[in-house]
């Protein structure tokens, strides 16, 4: 609590705020004077339109893939381990048998809908099967969608 | 509180009934999911208590089933502004239970990132602080340099908001040939918009009268109630882990603390503006010294704790955020993690600074006070 002053320090200080205020909102005013004529200051992005031209960084951590080639092999041995390093449970990695009676991957169910996309798995791959995409306009209406089996071809290897 | 001659003031002599308010848990202005319940004579707050829990996602329980390498991507989920110091937090700790070192290049990156973030976080409370105010063009001018931080460490880190990129003896990844240029541009960049923020809205007439004198906490209260960071240090009490404490390489560095002394909530958004001037200054630094090469971590092992407790604590733009690791048998489970946050004790003085002032005045210091609720709550 500011102690009690006599009138004519409260009519000083009131004169003094009738100038000074007024002063301090025209200088705020020239900082939004200068964005509003300076075109390179323009920082948005006319986005549906320039959707052709966005490109995420490189190391952008989008939805879960597995790398494959165009035969649809992939290098997953089914060991499970980004199973393990998952911290929500996003991934089941369901291993099956070949002819020759070798465990090899079945199928790699991936959970979107739990995944936090914090990159663990990646980084637990001793292998370098799977990566994180690129996409980001990865929302949807359906979500039967957002449960996926990420390799094509089943038993391979 | 405008101080009027007297006589200019109406007396109140009717007896007047108290009443009670809720202000949340879903106003725009408590940052987050917080009820707080005030007890009001007329327009002056009388008494005013803090509810908590609504965002409560239980995550030091959630920390003994997993591994402390999940734990890391928990973390940032604990203060979002800050996320990549969380990281930085809690990876210390587990060094120090590992017993390994961290090279040099590594620990330029650490610091490096953090003061970004501590940037980024100090632009979302100066845009907070002039929203919350009523100016909304600084709301968008305080998030326009806070997305050019985001966009550095997108590129760095592949994420935005929850890093996740700091792990025992290093970092996840190197940092990109592009990110010192890069830093550099930005800190150009900074130092003129700076000028114009400060401009804006330092010396505004209407942030003047709405935060000098408004919300004081006194020295003796700021230590009491175990606040840290840029409140402590606005209410006069010198003390910055970064420099009393030192962790990572932060010695090395040339760097002031700014100490304001009156306490009131224009001294908290001064201490925070100068805080990015300092940040600003240690990245300078960092840019000129940076190593080009040179290892960018340690010898890559599994996380793996021996029976120990561990502790470590350092300096978030919040505050102190403090880590304390419980590890029983060893492995890679923790037993408990117990994370000490900055905001929790800002919360608990709230009552101490809102007494006798008007509801109004609320907004402004719980503004001032910067907290992030789901790092209350966890």
């Amino acid at each position: 609590m500011a102690e009690k002053i006599s009138f004519f320090q409260y009519w000083n200080r009131y004169l003094k705020r009738c100038i000074t205020g007024p002063w301090s909102l025209l200088c705020g005013l020239s900082v939004t004077l200068k964005y509003f004529f300076n075109p390179k200051r323009i920082v948005t992005e006319q986005y549906p339109e320039n959707r052709k031209t966005l490109k995420m960084h490189e190391r952008y951590r989008g939805r879960l893939e597995m790398i494959e080639d165009a035969e649809g092999n992939n290098h997953c041995t089914a060991c499970g381990m980004c199973e393990r390093a998952c911290p929500n449970a996003s991934i089941n990695v369901l291993p099956t048998k070949n002819i020759a009676g070798k465990k090899v991957l079945g199928r790699y169910v991936y959970h979107f809908a739990s995944c936090t996309q914090c990159g663990l798995c990646v980084e637990a791959c001793p292998f370098g099967a799977i990566r994180m995409g690129q996409e980001f306009e990865v929302s949807t209406t359906d979500p039967s969608t957002l449960e996926m089996i990420l390799n094509k071809k089943e038993g391979q290897g | 509180m405008s101080s009027l001659p007297p006589g200019f003031r109406i007396e109140r002599d009717t007896n007047t009934e108290e009443f009670f308010i809720n202000m949340g848990p879903q106003h725009p202005s408590t940052h987050g999911a917080l009820r707080l319940a005030l007890r009001m004579d007329g327009e002056t707050i009388v008494e005013l208590v803090p509810h908590f829990g609504y965002i409560h996602r239980g995550m030091e329980k959630q920390a003994e089933s997993m591994s402390y390498l999940q734990y890391i991507a928990l973390s940032d989920r604990q203060d979002y502004l800050t996320a990549i110091q969380n990281n930085l937090g809690v990876v210390i700790a587990l060094e120090k239970g590992m017993g390994i070192g961290v090279p040099e290049k590594a620990e330029y990156i650490r610091v490096m990132l953090s003061e970004l973030g501590r940037i980024a976080s100090h632009m979302v409370f100066f845009a907070c602080f002039g929203g919350d105010l009523g100016g909304q063009t600084c709301l968008l001018y305080g998030f326009k340099e806070r997305e050019m931080v985001h966009d550095i460490l997108e590129e760095v880190t592949g994420s935005r908001l929850t890093t996740n990129f700091f792990r025992p003896g290093g970092s996840r990844y190197d940092v990109p040939d592009t990110f010192i240029p890069r830093v550099k541009a930005f800190l150009d960049h900074m130092e003129d918009t700076m000028k114009d923020y400060e401009r804006f809205l330092s010396k505004n007439i209407v942030v003047l009268e709405r935060s000098r004198g408004i919300g004081v906490l006194s020295k003796e209260d700021a230590i009491a109630y175990g606040c840290s960071g840029p409140v402590l240090r606005a209410s006069g009490v010198n003390f910055d882990v970064r420099r009393n404490n030192p962790y990572s390489i932060y010695d090395q560095f040339d760097f002031e603390v700014p100490v304001t002394y009156n306490g009131d909530c224009y001294d908290r958004y001064t201490v925070r503006i100068a805080e990015i001037h300092e940040s600003m200054k240690i990245l300078r630094q960092c840019v000129e010294e940076f190593p080009k090469d040179g290892p960018w971590r340690a010898k890559e092992k599994p996380v793996r704790l021996p029976v120990g407790r561990y502790y470590s604590e350092i300096e978030t733009a919040k505050g102190l955020y403090a880590t304390y690791v419980v590890a029983a048998t060893t492995g890679d489970k923790p037993y408990r993690i117990h994370t000490r946050g900055p905001s929790f004790p800002h919360i608990a003085a709230l009552n101490k600074m809102v007494q006798g002032y008007k509801i109004s005045d609320l907004v402004t210091i719980l503004a001032t006070l910067d907290p992030v609720i789901p790092e209350i709550d966890r």
